[in-house]
């Protein structure tokens, strides 16, 4: 039996020919709000957020998750921001049960009850993950910006449990909190997670706003390589440990989506599809919304999907690399974000011309001092408070 | 709590795939589908034959005594095949036994 994906260490896709552009999409992620209580200063969302006014109804997110089953979907990821902030997200999972798709819900957790988790245990939720920011509370709710977080994530994971739902611990990692990796492992394994993402912070969005703070240094990447080799080896049949890498300090880019458009989308608050949860920091690119087409319509035709995918759009020196369908040149959003062009070879990438420029960027940041976090929220962030 | 111990699969037990492991046929793609967190696996047909199998009452050994029959073949070799199928895929998380299915 083969592992064909992996959306974390994205391997090939279920598509049998390699360089065909884009098959039948495998895994959706529906961020259903960008309302959190939570103000993470490595946020996933874009810093221009959705308001509750704009976001996808009900009768429309069913439709779309429809839509969805109809189009080879296999698995919705529902997320956010906070998709218990939703008032209708069991009847949004059961809907995507009735539909046959495989439901993951992606939390803080901070928001779920007892009884909530019961309510979608019997709607059929397949996997719930909860993020934690550290195992040291008073570290947790100040990188969480909530001062009760981390004891209602430990609450909730227990109930999570108790109704037999299986649990991935998502540990986002950073210069601020890299010191308690082993902690952080210990505390799945006791509270009875099958899964460890032990997920290095990517600099998009938030994070790029917050990347003095958060960029580790080179020693403690090596140590965070150590630990989690010898907990992988330690822990085998007891707790799996995916391992996403800073790419600031790779060699080669990572495969991002699984290739652009290739067997992933994401679709935000306000109904826009787009190739990953941070396209829409590439200034310039048009989304197509489901509120205006199919998403068939969408995955076929629009645009932002078609721009980057396969590999004829590539300069070099992605054009005549050997890894161009290993990796598909690593992240657009990246490439946007460090070379101000989108088409650019990810500066991830050792052949890049700007790779010697980033790493030694992320390691003056990463031993500058800086430690104070720009918090995420609809005001475009706040700076923490000195001292 | 005191977490979870690694599931060694033998002769005698009784496996069965957990509500994060689905199997299902996948019209869209024309392939039955093992369906888990982050991940979908493609069994080959005879994985495909012992996960059905895998209903929490048979026993491994009575899976392999049931293909053995099917497809004439040694029940000893089929049973150490079937065993490391099914660790690999317990391994990986995606796979229980009946006595701890909590629910």
């Amino acid at each position: 039996m083969t592992d064909v994906l992996d959306e974390t260490r994205p391997a090939g896709g279920l598509d049998p020919d390699a360089a065909a552009t884009h098959g039948i999409p495998i895994a959706v992620l529906a961020e259903i709000t960008h309302r959190c209580p939570l103000q993470c200063p490595y946020c996933s969302n874009p810093v221009e957020m959705d308001r509750a006014n704009a976001e996808l109804s009900t009768d429309e997110w069913k439709r779309v998750i429809g839509e969805m089953a109809d189009l080879g979907v296999l698995q919705i990821h529902f997320s956010g921001g906070e998709p218990t902030a939703r008032t209708d997200l069991v009847e949004l999972v059961r809907h995507a049960s009735e539909v046959g798709l495989y439901s993951n819900l992606i939390t803080s957790a901070v928001m779920l009850t007892r009884e909530k988790v019961a309510e979608l245990a019997d709607a059929g939720l397949s996997h719930v993950q909860i993020s934690f920011q550290a195992k040291d509370p008073s570290l947790a709710n100040r990188i969480g910006g909530h001062k009760r977080g981390h004891g209602k994530k430990l609450e909730a994971a227990a109930w999570v449990r108790q109704e037999g739902l299986p649990l991935t611990v998502n540990a986002v990692m950073h210069r601020q909190n890299l010191h308690e990796l082993p902690q952080i492992i210990d505390m799945a394994v006791e509270l009875d997670a099958h899964r460890l993402e032990v997920a290095n912070v990517q600099y998009y969005g938030w994070a790029l706003k917050n990347r003095a703070a958060l960029m580790p240094t080179e020693a403690q990447i090596e140590e965070c390589n150590r630990v989690v080799a010898e907990a992988t080896e330690r822990l085998h049949g007891i707790l799996a440990i995916d391992y996403v890498v800073p790419d600031y300090y790779a060699l080669r880019p990572k495969k991002c989506m699984g290739g652009w458009g290739r067997q992933f989308f994401n679709i935000s608050p306000a109904g826009r599809v787009l190739p990953c949860h941070a396209a829409e920091s590439i200034t310039g690119l048009r989304f197509d919304s489901v509120r205006d087409h199919s998403l068939a319509w969408i995955w076929e035709h629009s645009d932002a999907f078609n721009l980057y995918r396969g590999t004829d759009w590539m300069p070099e020196p992605c054009r005549s690399c050997e890894f161009k369908e290993e990796d598909f040149g690593g992240c657009r959003c990246q490439a946007f974000a460090l070379t101000g062009n989108a088409a650019a070879t990810d500066p991830a990438c050792a052949l890049s011309p700007k790779h010697e420029e980033i790493f030694r960027l992320a390691s003056e940041e990463a031993t500058g001092g800086d430690t104070r976090f720009v918090y995420r929220n609809f005001a475009g962030g706040t700076l923490e408070p000195q001292g | 709590m005191t977490g979870r111990q690694r599931m060694f699969v033998g002769p005698e037990s009784r496996p069965v795939l957990p509500r994060h492991a689905r199997l299902r046929f996948d019209k869209a793609r024309q392939m039955w589908l093992l369906l888990a967190p982050e991940r979908v696996l493609t069994p080959d047909d005879i994985a495909v034959e012992v996960l059905h199998l895998c209903d929490g009452t048979r026993s491994v050994r009575d899976i392999a005594e049931e293909l053995a029959q099917k497809y004439k073949a040694p029940t000893e070799q089929i049973v150490t095949d079937v065993e490391s199928m099914l660790q690999d895929l317990a391994d990986k998380g995606f796979l229980a036994e009946m006595q701890e299915q909590p629910k």
